[in-house]
């Protein structure tokens, strides 16, 4: 597994401390040095370190023990291997009862060292291992889980902890593969209904009437098939929250049964007369332009905004390439790890091709590409012939001057298309048009465009 | 052409250099260039270890690198050790400039067994390529057969190849790309079977 592990050695002593740090690193691990005790505890309060080698003898107000007792206060799931001359192996025993986990006696034998560090790692890597398939198993995934520098994104993470533990619709839009399931996750485990249940619902997979019967539940012999009492999603979600993915491909009559449980919260089973009464959350999402299809008539307004009380807008991922070096890290440690692959790392030149990439299908397309190098991969580090089923040059879709259209539709197409893309931003827009505010607010007004 | 220069301290037989500088050609793809020996590094020894301190002969080492070399590999019979460990078969710095072997422990007299020239010189030249590989930036290979995998002990040594690994050959070549090192022959590629 690829996670590196960062080791402190504490010692007074230059020549010790260097050449322990230079050897540990050679193995690959990132290795920081701090000169006295009180250095060290400073410096564990601001990293989390794996292991740390500390020099028993240091000068008194801040030896090696009490060095010992103020780390294990601060990382307590640290391992501390205590550094000691023959002199002074008693002292050791005393640091072991301190929590120290082992120690060794300088000079030591390169090998016992090596394979000291290496059991320790073993285990940190199982338990790291063991984390990662827990999470996974229970995608219990929480703000800190996503993965991003992106300003936008932590404008987004800084949201979802603000409305976790509110009752507002929340819709969440975002191109397909940019992670809207696990935002939404992660708002139902930031808030007071985490420990309740959160149901997914895909609105696009299955026909009316099921979907019907999935949301909403029916009553024994309501319709041919339906052989027993069957709980619906938002009785499931019960005191939880609901995640009504795909919202924009529900049916004009669906449409009116959600409005409803959505405003009164209350519902009848099919085929039921008794009213159902939720506390459910609903968090809603969709790849589609849902404006648009109030405009076009195909989605009621009204539901539409019932689910639009706070709007979340994920960006594609060609948007934030500052975080696809970030993401692949991520990916790869994870997926050798369930792949049981020992692939541990990516070239530059991989990395400048992903980076390239435009990833139509986001981070969901970028996850599936390291997840193909890693299987076809013959070596520990992918490199750019592992990534040459990706089209290179990612073909832009060629813009065609349109020729039958006239200048003012040109115009008119122009101007919605960039203040979509600015999110209806005026001031943003008229500058990238290069036109000033007064005249877009203008060209607005004439060509009738919706904001 | 940019070189590796390679230092002898104290006499080394001429065998060990030569089996050096070609693997360290065929590896690296880099011209070797032999510096003038220096004498056996009296200063660094340690009365209490009876060893050599390897840190201090290899700043020596690094003064006496010619201006255009891209590394330079010091070669000696010394015993040498880093202060924490009892002893160390070679020691770099990671991503530095200077590489430094011993041969004290490569030698089969060292464990009480009769010589064995080939096996000295196989020995010699995958620690060369190990302590070379380091100055390039690479760590330590958890394939066991690949030359940059840790051998704290002379028969991890026997274990491996006296070559890097895919993988490794990989993360040579962007270092010297990115250190923008011309080479006369290009690195060759060795396939796994």
């Amino acid at each position: 597994v690829t996670k590196r592990w960062e080791i402190l050695v504490v010692d007074d002593e230059e020549v010790m401390r260097e050449s322990l740090a230079a050897w540990l690193q050679e193995d690959g691990y990132a290795v920081d040095v701090a000169s006295s005790g009180r250095e060290a505890v400073q410096k564990a309060r601001e990293k989390d370190y794996a292991i740390f080698f500390i020099d028993l003898k240091m000068p008194p107000g801040m030896d090696g023990i009490e060095t010992t007792m103020e780390v294990r206060k601060l990382r307590p799931d640290a391992s501390i291997i205590i550094i000691t001359a023959y002199a002074t192996v008693d002292t050791a025993v005393t640091a072991m009862k301190e929590g120290a986990q082992e120690y060794i006696v300088k000079p030591s034998n390169p090998q016992e060292i090596s394979l000291l560090v290496q059991r320790i790692i073993k285990v940190k890597n199982l338990q790291r291992e063991n984390l990662i398939l827990r999470r996974k198993l229970s995608k219990h995934y929480e703000v800190q889980d996503i993965i991003s520098k992106n300003p936008k994104m932590h404008e987004i993470f800084a949201l979802i902890r603000e409305v976790g533990s509110l009752r507002s619709t929340v819709l969440i839009q975002g191109e397909s593969g940019t992670g809207k399931e696990m935002i939404a996750r992660a708002i139902h485990n930031s808030g007071d209904r985490a420990d309740k249940p959160f149901v997914a619902v895909s609105c696009a997979a299955l026909a009316e009437t099921l979907l019907e019967s999935e949301l909403f539940g029916h009553e024994r012999g309501s319709f041919t098939g339906a052989v027993a009492r069957k709980k619906g999603k938002f009785e499931m979600a019960a005191g939880g929250t609901i995640f009504l993915d795909e919202i924009g491909d529900v049916s004009p009559k669906l449409q009116m049964d959600l409005l409803r449980v959505l405003q009164e919260h209350t519902f009848f089973r099919i085929g039921g007369t008794e009213e159902i009464r939720v506390d459910v959350r609903a968090i809603a999402a969709t790849k589609a332009d849902l404006q648009e299809y109030v405009r076009d008539g195909r989605f009621r307004d009204d539901l539409y905004y019932r689910l639009n009380v706070i709007n979340i807008l994920i960006p594609p991922l060609r948007d934030r390439r500052e975080d696809i070096p970030l993401l692949v890290r991520h990916f790869i440690e994870r997926l050798a790890l369930e792949l049981g692959r020992d692939v541990h790392d990516i070239t530059e030149g991989a990395l400048k091709l992903l980076l390239a990439c435009d990833w139509p299908g986001n981070v969901r397309e970028l996850e599936n590409a390291i997840e193909r190098a890693i299987v076809t991969c013959k070596k520990r580090v992918l490199s750019d012939e592992d990534f040459s089923f990706l089209s290179v040059a990612s073909p832009q879709p060629a813009w065609s001057v349109p020729t039958g259209l006239p200048l003012d539709e040109i115009e008119r197409q122009v101007i919605e298309a960039t203040l979509r893309r600015n999110g209806g931003n005026v001031k943003e827009t008229a500058a990238v048009l290069g036109i000033d505010r007064s005249t877009l607010y203008e060209r607005i007004k004439k060509f009738g465009i919706p904001r | 052409v940019r070189t590796i220069d390679v230092l002898p301290i104290g006499p080394v037989p001429e065998e060990v250099l030569r089996a050096v500088e070609f693997a360290a050609t065929e590896t690296f793809g880099l011209e070797t260039r032999r510096l003038q020996a220096l004498p056996h590094p009296a200063f660094a020894w340690d009365a209490e270890r009876s060893q050599h301190a390897s840190t201090a002969i290899l700043k020596n080492v690094f003064a006496r690198r010619t201006p255009d070399a891209v590394r330079v590999l010091a070669v000696t019979e010394a015993d040498i050790f880093l202060p924490m460990l009892t002893f160390v078969f070679g020691q770099a710095q990671l991503g530095g400039d200077a590489a430094l072997i011993s041969l004290a422990r490569l030698r089969q007299e060292f464990y009480r067994l009769p010589p064995d020239r080939p096996l000295l010189l196989a020995r010699a030249v995958k620690e060369a390529l190990h302590e070379l590989g380091h100055t390039f930036g690479i760590v330590h290979c958890p394939d066991p057969a690949c030359a940059m995998s840790l051998s704290s002990d002379i028969r991890q040594i026997d274990a491996k190849n006296a070559g890097l690994c895919p993988g490794c050959s990989a993360l040579l070549e962007e270092s010297l790309a990115r250190a923008g090192v011309e080479r006369a022959s290009p690195v060759p590629k060795e396939e796994h079977p």
